[in-house]
């Protein structure tokens, strides 16, 4: 189910399994910076226990988003609370109930990594027992062997764990992580990755990212913002198969061109045949359309094959998630940003 | 705010520039000491007090007050402090309270030098306890107005720059009424607002309670308008 801007909130309740408690809600948000709207009008809920993925292009609004929900920043318009508490009117209730990754993690370089939890954990006037929560969450993180290390002295990767440590502290049931595998290794991504998973089973978890496999492999469900707004708020299977009703093929053939794309032409079951030409030597390329719910494949191979013209690639050209954000973040107009559209946007808010 | 404090207070202190401040205030200090007192043979620790009145208001408190919102802005930590349950005034307020902490434990070497004289005489305790107590709120009143300048800026060298302009023109703003004495309003808005003519009833041994609820309503507005700044960016 695709919806945009204000829709999105039907999108949510029904994209969600779980219909439990709403840990999340997001209404009509609006940011501004002068006269740049870096989130525009934005609704979506997210529900107890549910991962969900924030993803968009550098520059989309993710991250505003992230810091308005975490009370970093303040909307220009619309309301955030978190686990009922309003951002706005109840900070220190709403704030206690999150754990915020931010892009950068926020460390004191100056630190060792067990000051630095423990300078946290006052902070967030956490009450669980100190040493055996601290260490607990170090051993998720594997950074136990980094406690007398100046966080000065880590790694990219290190760095990035600390800072994942840091938002685990006080066990909020509400994890907000902005980009929480840039600059890390394959290796430590997978892990990151499973962690993430394996916390969206007591948290509700916020993820941001650029990357699709990434959400794709960690999310229950993807929204998608662009240029600050939400242009798709579903599952990932959902986007697929909405994106994915293109059953055309390319086949790749060694023989002659204009024979072989007559014979492809006669299959039955082809609707549409075009060539491509040329693109390796001595093979031609085709596009191959068929008709409604045939599929061709067999009957290509064998008529080529009767003919002794070696079919040597056959594809189809169902859209991957990659190609469906291309397709979303392209199709989307511009936020009207001249004096006189914005004057008038305005005066429409106000209205 | 205990958090905060703590923190602050440790960043002071495993840099060089906590070390740095009781330093220069030590040797300074004890060069004063010296040569006014013990090498000169006089009881009275006023020398010490003006000269460190000079040194803490040009060097000490903006060096001290300077990295105090600005690192926290350039390593984007404030996003941790800012995303916490804490108030706005609670973070304010350890930070200011660590960096007045350094400052007194750095011309509490005073209290020495008095325990030193009172060996051979009794020093006039009034006149020593006002200018400890006076270098204090006014010690107190620039780390607030550097608290301020701090939150506005990334760069501790510009925020340490423009701490030291205003301290400068604290000291001379008294000196306008010796340009303007025939405009009465000029006098009379100075002499209201002047930190010097305050400070000085207390290094004369008179503590005045309004001059004791000037520097700390002072104090107070100006972490206010920290907390006000702190918040405003959030906005805009």
């Amino acid at each position: 189910m695709l919806c945009k801007g204000r829709e999105s909130k039907k999108g949510g309740a029904v994209c969600s399994q779980a219909v439990q408690g709403r840990m999340i809600k997001v209404d009509h948000l609006t940011k501004r910076y002068g006269t740049h709207v870096a989130v525009n009008d934005i609704s979506f809920e997210v529900h107890e226990g549910e991962i969900l993925g924030f993803l968009g292009p550098n520059g989309a609004g993710k991250s505003t988003t992230m810091n308005i929900l975490t009370g970093y920043l303040s909307a220009s318009e619309g309301e955030v609370s978190i686990n009922g508490y309003d951002v706005l009117e109840s900070p220190n209730q709403a704030k206690a109930n999150i754990g915020y990754l931010p892009e950068h993690p926020p460390l004191y370089l100056d630190m060792t990594v067990r000051e630095y939890l423990d300078f946290m954990y006052d902070l967030k006037k956490c009450t669980l027992p100190r040493e055996q929560h601290i260490a607990e969450i170090c051993r998720i993180l594997k950074i136990e062997e980094m406690y007398p290390r100046l966080i000065k002295n880590l790694s990219k990767g290190y760095r990035q764990r600390v800072g994942f440590a840091q938002a685990l502290i006080g066990n909020p049931p509400v994890l907000v992580l902005d980009e929480p595998t840039v600059g890390l290794d394959p290796n430590q991504i997978i892990e990151i990755r499973t962690l993430i998973k394996s916390l969206g089973r007591h948290h509700t978890v916020i993820l941001s990212s650029h990357i699709l496999s990434e959400i794709e492999a960690v999310c229950d469900r993807i929204v998608v913002i662009h240029r600050g707004n939400i242009v798709a708020d579903s599952t990932a299977a959902d986007l697929s198969r909405k994106y994915s009703e293109d059953r055309r093929l390319t086949v790749r053939v060694k023989g002659p061109a204009a024979e072989t794309a007559q014979l492809l032409a006669t299959v039955s079951g082809v609707k549409k045949v075009t060539p491509l030409g040329q693109r390796e030597t001595g093979m031609q390329d085709f596009v191959v359309e068929p008709k409604e719910n045939v599929d061709v494949r067999e009957e290509i191979f064998r008529r080529l094959a009767e003919r002794n013209w070696p079919l040597v690639g056959l594809r189809s050209m169902e859209m991957s998630l990659e190609e469906i954000f291309i397709e979303l973040t392209r199709e989307q107009p511009l936020v009207p940003m001249g004096k006189k559209e914005r004057r008038k946007a305005i005066k429409e808010a106000e209205e | 705010m205990s958090a905060i404090y703590k923190r602050e207070m440790r960043a002071y202190f495993t840099s060089p520039l906590g070390y740095a401040v009781l330093a220069i205030l030590f040797a300074f200090s004890g060069f004063l000491f010296y040569s006014y007192n013990l090498s000169a043979g006089d009881t009275s620790l006023v020398g010490v007090f003006d000269t460190l009145f000079i040194i803490t208001l040009l060097i000490v408190l903006p060096v001290l007050s300077m990295r105090l919102f600005s690192d926290e802005k350039r390593q984007r930590t404030d996003q941790a402090l800012l995303t916490a349950p804490v108030s706005l005034t609670g973070i304010a307020l350890g930070k200011f309270l660590a960096a007045l902490t350094v400052f007194a434990a750095g011309i509490s070497i005073t209290l020495i030098y008095g325990v030193v004289i009172a060996f051979k005489v009794s020093p006039d305790w009034s006149v020593f306890f006002g200018n400890y107590l006076g270098l204090l709120m006014l010690g107190g009143l620039i780390i607030a107005i550097g608290l301020f300048i701090s939150s506005f800026t990334e760069s501790q060298f510009v925020s340490a720059i423009a701490t030291f302009a205003v301290s400068f023109m604290l000291m001379m703003v008294d000196d306008l009424t010796s340009i303007f004495t025939s405009n009465t309003l000029v006098v009379e808005a100075v002499g209201f607002l002047s930190v010097y003519q305050r400070y000085y009833n207390f290094t004369v041994g008179s503590i005045h309670y309004a001059d004791v609820v000037f520097f700390l309503s002072m104090q107070a507005l100006f972490i206010f308008l920290t907390v006000r700044s702190l918040d405003r960016k959030r906005w805009s």
